[in-house]
């Protein structure tokens, strides 16, 4: 993109002259208030969750931390028991991400590139999911376990996991095997290759990156899950990250502002360290999930 | 090739686990929920046959209005503000920032990934009264203005939300739409430019018409979306002052698990996935006329 005013003097590429400069300044302040907006309240988290209770009460909020320890974060493990809930969050998640990802790469191979009558009627019926609320599949999930009688254990949890995230993820892997071109399955034909070495030697390593992106996706969408952790949760020591968290202000009784500012950050920056690595994927897997969903 | 394809032992081996999973734990408990709303009672205390009576409830009960009312409003003001937003964030991007906005897209997009219920709890402290003034009030009381208390109030806490919301999801509407505008082509800007369009006239007749169908899709995910809030406003104002801020999502919640009428709950989660596919519908059709035009 070039300019938005009209340029049709000659390239004067190297020095914009002080007036555009100049023009270009209300420009800048509005992207820094923007910037500013996003940023400074989880900067004021991260120093609540160095200060003491008499400092929350008694100081400004701008004001800075008196001393810098870490006894909110410790208070927060200890009595608030953060460590249990991520300990939970991280054995509901990610066998449901193994799942999502294996079971529905594989249909979509099923959907996408093998050839039978029906494919894409199913396919629909996938894509109808997407859509429903929640809500709707609540009531007999929880008869269901409780008649089974898991409901005190973390099973319900991976289960409907693992079924809510399957519809995008078959959506989106089938729409980038589509993208693979026909010649790379003729040649892989030609060459002898069966329909499950296809599958896993070729289809699987084209589709990589696609996968990569769909598991995080998932891997958001799962870890910040407050609907179904909050209905099949019925144990205290069974709480997820995001449950825990709910809970943080009941448990102290009245607010303790800093072990529960110390339990935010700990999800916040925890978060953050995991998206200064992944911004490009986490950005383009987030937004064409949206597209094509 | 096509033999290689065509193979039914490979397409139900793949198949299979995922549609299973998908079938089991979601089609069915669906229709499962529907033969609920002809019922009352819960998992524990046995279902009883009454007809339409819940349906009839429904229509009759105020706090049930109050919750379609307060979604649909929130459906639709949100979706205003976010696309809006997010629109105006990504022309910034494009012709303010140009190639320099990548490190603002990624500042301004990690909101999104953000855990809701520790960006709500950040929420309730920042608007908090008491038992402290939070920064809000803090910064409203130097101004001149009074110590409000602004989830304790059914008209202030509505807005809470709708800030809230806007901060975490306007960064995705922003890439998602700057996403659809660098794909305009360059020739039909430069064209426009030299016939002497520029500032807010290439953006309006320009820039805007191209991007109706990436405008459509925003929107569609947006009303999706919003129907169905249910983490931000757990977490940030539990449904109150009252049941004020009272979703449809939050009171099936609420009669199913804390009252136990499994019957009622399922009628409610009914009306919102009923209210999904007709906005949905809704939108496209009354979109769709405009893009293609």
């Amino acid at each position: 993109m070039s300019a938005t005013q009209p340029n049709l003097s000659a390239p004067q590429r190297s020095r914009k002259p002080l007036s555009v400069m100049l023009r270009r300044i209300p420009g800048w302040v509005g992207v820094a208030l923007i910037l500013l907006t996003v940023i400074y309240p989880m900067f004021w988290i991260l120093m609540g969750s160095f200060k003491t209770q008499p400092e929350f009460l008694s100081e400004p909020f701008w004001a800075l931390p008196q001393q810098w320890n870490l006894d909110n974060y410790v208070s927060a493990f200890v009595e608030g028991g953060l460590g249990t809930y991520i300990k939970n969050s991280v054995l509901a998640v990610f066998p449901s991400l193994g799942l999502i990802l294996l079971f529905g790469t594989a249909a979509a191979y099923a959907l996408q590139i093998l050839v039978w009558k029906g494919r894409s009627l199913i396919l629909v019926l996938f894509l109808a999911g997407i859509m429903i609320p929640t809500q709707m599949i609540l009531l007999p999930l929880f008869t269901v376990y409780f008649n089974v009688g898991i409901t005190s254990t973390i099973w319900p949890l991976i289960i409907t996991y693992t079924a809510i995230g399957m519809p995008l993820t078959v959506f989106m892997i089938a729409t980038f095997m589509r993208a693979i071109p026909s010649e790379v399955f003729e040649a892989a034909t030609l060459d002898g290759a069966n329909v499950y070495r296809i599958f896993w030697n070729i289809t699987v390593p084209l589709v990589k990156n696609a996968i990569f992106t769909v598991a995080l996706v998932q891997f958001f969408f799962l870890w910040n899950d407050l609907l179904i952790a909050l209905t099949f949760v019925t144990k205290a020591d069974l709480r997820t990250i995001q449950v825990g968290l709910l809970n943080f202000t009941g448990q102290y009784g009245a607010v303790d502002y800093g072990p529960l500012f110390a339990g935010i950050s700990v999800t916040v920056f925890g978060t953050l360290a995991l998206y200064i690595f992944l911004n490009k994927k986490v950005m383009a897997g987030m937004t064409s999930g949206a597209v094509k969903g | 090739m096509d033999s290689v394809f065509r193979n039914r032992g490979a397409t139900l081996l793949m198949l299979t686990p995922a549609l299973l999973v998908y079938t089991v734990v979601m089609l069915i408990p669906i229709v499962w929920s529907v033969t609920y709303t002809f019922q009352s009672g819960n998992a524990v205390t046995g279902f009883e046959f009454v007809g339409f009576d819940n349906w009839i409830a429904f229509f009759g009960d105020a706090t049930a209005m109050d919750a379609l009312w307060f979604t649909l409003r929130y459906a639709i003001v949100m979706t205003t503000l976010q696309v809006a937003a997010g629109y105006g964030l990504a022309l910034l991007y494009i012709f303010f920032l140009r190639n320099k906005s990548s490190l603002v897209r990624a500042t301004i997009f990690f909101p999104v990934i953000l855990p809701t219920v520790a960006v709500a709890l950040m929420f309730s402290r920042m608007f908090e009264a008491a038992p402290t003034a939070g920064p809000v009030n803090t910064i409203l009381m130097w101004l001149g203005g009074d110590l409000t208390d602004f989830l304790g109030d059914p008209g202030y806490s509505f807005w809470v939300i709708i800030i809230m919301d806007v901060w975490r999801s306007m960064g995705f509407y922003a890439v998602l739409l700057y996403a659809g505008l660098v794909e305009i082509p360059q020739d039909i800007m430069e064209s426009a430019r030299i016939d002497g369009a520029s500032g807010w006239k290439l953006v309006r007749k320009i820039v805007f018409p191209l991007s109706l169908p990436i405008l459509l899709s925003s929107i569609i995910f947006s009303i999706n979306g919003t129907l169905k809030v249910f983490d931000s406003i757990v977490a940030l104002t539990n449904g109150g002052p009252g049941s004020a801020t009272t979703p449809l999502t939050l009171y099936m919640f609420r009669t199913s698990f804390a009252y136990g009428q499994y019957g009622y709950g399922s009628t409610v989660a009914f009306m919102l996935t009923l209210l999904c596919l007709i906005a949905t519908v809704f939108v496209f059709r009354s979109m769709r006329k405009d893009v293609t035009r």
